[in-house]
């Protein structure tokens, strides 16, 4: 076992961990943040995507270990300070982005590594930027078109039904 | 995954010490390593991460060679912006995550007969530089997961010498989204060098007929009427031999046209 710590969505923790820890099992089963969440465990998926010092990570293919140190950001820390989702979360329910839900902490956290670097990306963009991230239900279109809408972009013509 | 102990030193040297003991193993991104040791075909008992080490960080560019640390990752080779090939290549590794841990020294040690990184290595007739020597990548590439590495021996840094001209054709097999075939075509002053990953059973190799043509003929009617050996090509669910022949060429001839 060793000691790590980290500051996950501001607030500094730390727990100790074996070598073999994975960053998603530390933040899930230690620190009981369990929005990050697990789909394929072979880091196809990005339902485990989260932030590590600024830049997208599949944290079930990261050893908690080497995230020591590191500032963490995950879905639980999206929201706004008030509680009320944040504009790419209220976009995902606008435009009916997620059906079970189970991408769509990965897919939340992609849009905003995305956004972060790119404000007004295009479609293709946003297609390319999701390549790790798998939804088994609502088909794409109206993922894609939540990002584009909390980007600010007009979306009327997207997987237009 | 059976345990181990986790260590990350910040120096070569160190890193070489703590390498040292039986059943040590190098950690890069892990974006290999982790799920091989999920399935247990790895068991390590020390895993050493190289992400700390600084000295093997950062891409260099001085003259005509560009200098990419082992430890940087596909997304920080894709920012430098060294070359139009290498660029593209890196930024179409994987996927936006699997780019900003995966590294290049990674990619060429585990040497996947489908990653993309060989093929740079070998196009542009890269130096891989390890802790104690530097190997040419035509030296370097010893078929399927093959290299010419030691135990003990880690990929401090690759120097490429930038090309004239060069581009990066990757047909991706759409599930893993690696190279179903992959070509780099790379143009300099003394010669073109192209280099093909995914398809040979033998792993990345250079398609010397393609390059002695290329190299007086410079355009992709040049090789229209050429053929690829299919016999020592991979056969699968995705491919067959001949598939991947013919992609060899149409994908070297898109290489040629595309290359900036
Ligand atoms: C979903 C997904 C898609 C991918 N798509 C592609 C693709 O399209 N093209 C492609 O080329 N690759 C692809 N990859 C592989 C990816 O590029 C890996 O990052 C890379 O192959 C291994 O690099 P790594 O740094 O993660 O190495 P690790 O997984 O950490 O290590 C791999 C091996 O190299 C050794 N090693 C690591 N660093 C060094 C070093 N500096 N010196 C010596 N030995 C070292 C390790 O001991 C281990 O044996 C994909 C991976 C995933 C998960
Ligand atoms: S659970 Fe990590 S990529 Fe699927
Ligand atoms: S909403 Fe069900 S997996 Fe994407």
């Amino acid at each position: 076992m060793q000691n790590i710590s980290m500051t996950i969505n501001g607030k500094p923790v730390s727990g100790d961990v074996e070598g073999r820890t994975l960053l998603v099992e530390f933040l899930r089963n230690d620190l009981h943040l369990t929005g990050t969440h697990v789909g394929c465990d072979t880091s196809q998926c990005g339902a485990c995507a989260i932030h590590v010092n600024g830049i997208i990570v599949k944290s079930c293919t990261m050893f908690a270990a080497d995230a020591d140190g590191a500032l963490v950001d995950t879905i639980e820390g999206q929201a706004n300070a008030d509680g009320s989702l944040n504009k790419i979360q209220q976009a995902f329910q606008d435009h009916h982005g997620l059906q079970c839900g189970f991408c769509t902490p990965g897919m939340v956290m992609a849009a905003a590594d995305l956004l972060k670097n790119n404000p007004t990306p295009t479609e293709a963009e946003v297609r390319h930027h999701l390549d790790g991230n798998i939804c088994r239900c609502t088909g794409y279109h109206n993922i894609i078109k939540a990002i584009m809408a909390a980007s600010g972009q007009d979306v009327s013509a997207i997987a237009a039904e | 995954m059976y345990n181990f102990d986790f260590v990350k030193p910040l120096n070569v040297a160190d890193a070489l010490v703590a390498l040292a003991s039986e059943e040590a193993q190098a950690l890069g991104g892990g974006q290999t390593l982790i799920p091989t040791m999920k399935q247990r075909l790895a068991s390590p008992e020390k895993l050493v991460s190289l992400s700390g080490i600084s000295e093997m960080q950062g891409v260099d560019i001085s003259g005509n060679i560009v200098t990419i640390g082992g430890a940087t990752t596909h997304a920080n080779v894709a920012l430098a912006g060294a070359f139009e090939g290498l660029t593209g290549l890196a930024g179409g590794i994987g996927d936006p995550a699997v780019r900003n841990r995966g590294t290049i020294g990674g990619s060429l040690a585990n040497n996947d007969p489908a990653a993309c990184y060989p093929a740079a290595a070998l196009a542009t007739g890269a130096t891989i530089v390890t802790n104690d020597r530097e190997i040419d990548a035509d030296d370097y590439f010893q078929g399927m997961f093959t290299t010419a590495l030691e135990d003990v021996e880690i990929i401090t840094a690759v120097r490429m010498p930038i090309p004239q001209v060069s581009n990066y054709q990757k047909f991706e097999q759409p599930a893993s989204r690696f190279a179903l075939v992959g070509v780099f075509v790379a143009k300099y002053a003394d010669g073109v060098r192209v280099a093909v990953t995914g398809a040979s059973e033998n792993g990345v190799f250079r398609w010397s007929e393609a390059e002695g043509v290329l190299s007086t003929n410079f355009s992709a009617d040049a090789i229209l009427g050429m053929s690829v050996d299919s016999s020592e090509m991979i056969s699968d669910l995705h491919g067959t031999k001949e598939y991947r022949a013919n992609l060899v060429r149409v994908l070297t001839g898109r290489a040629v046209s595309s290359a900036s």
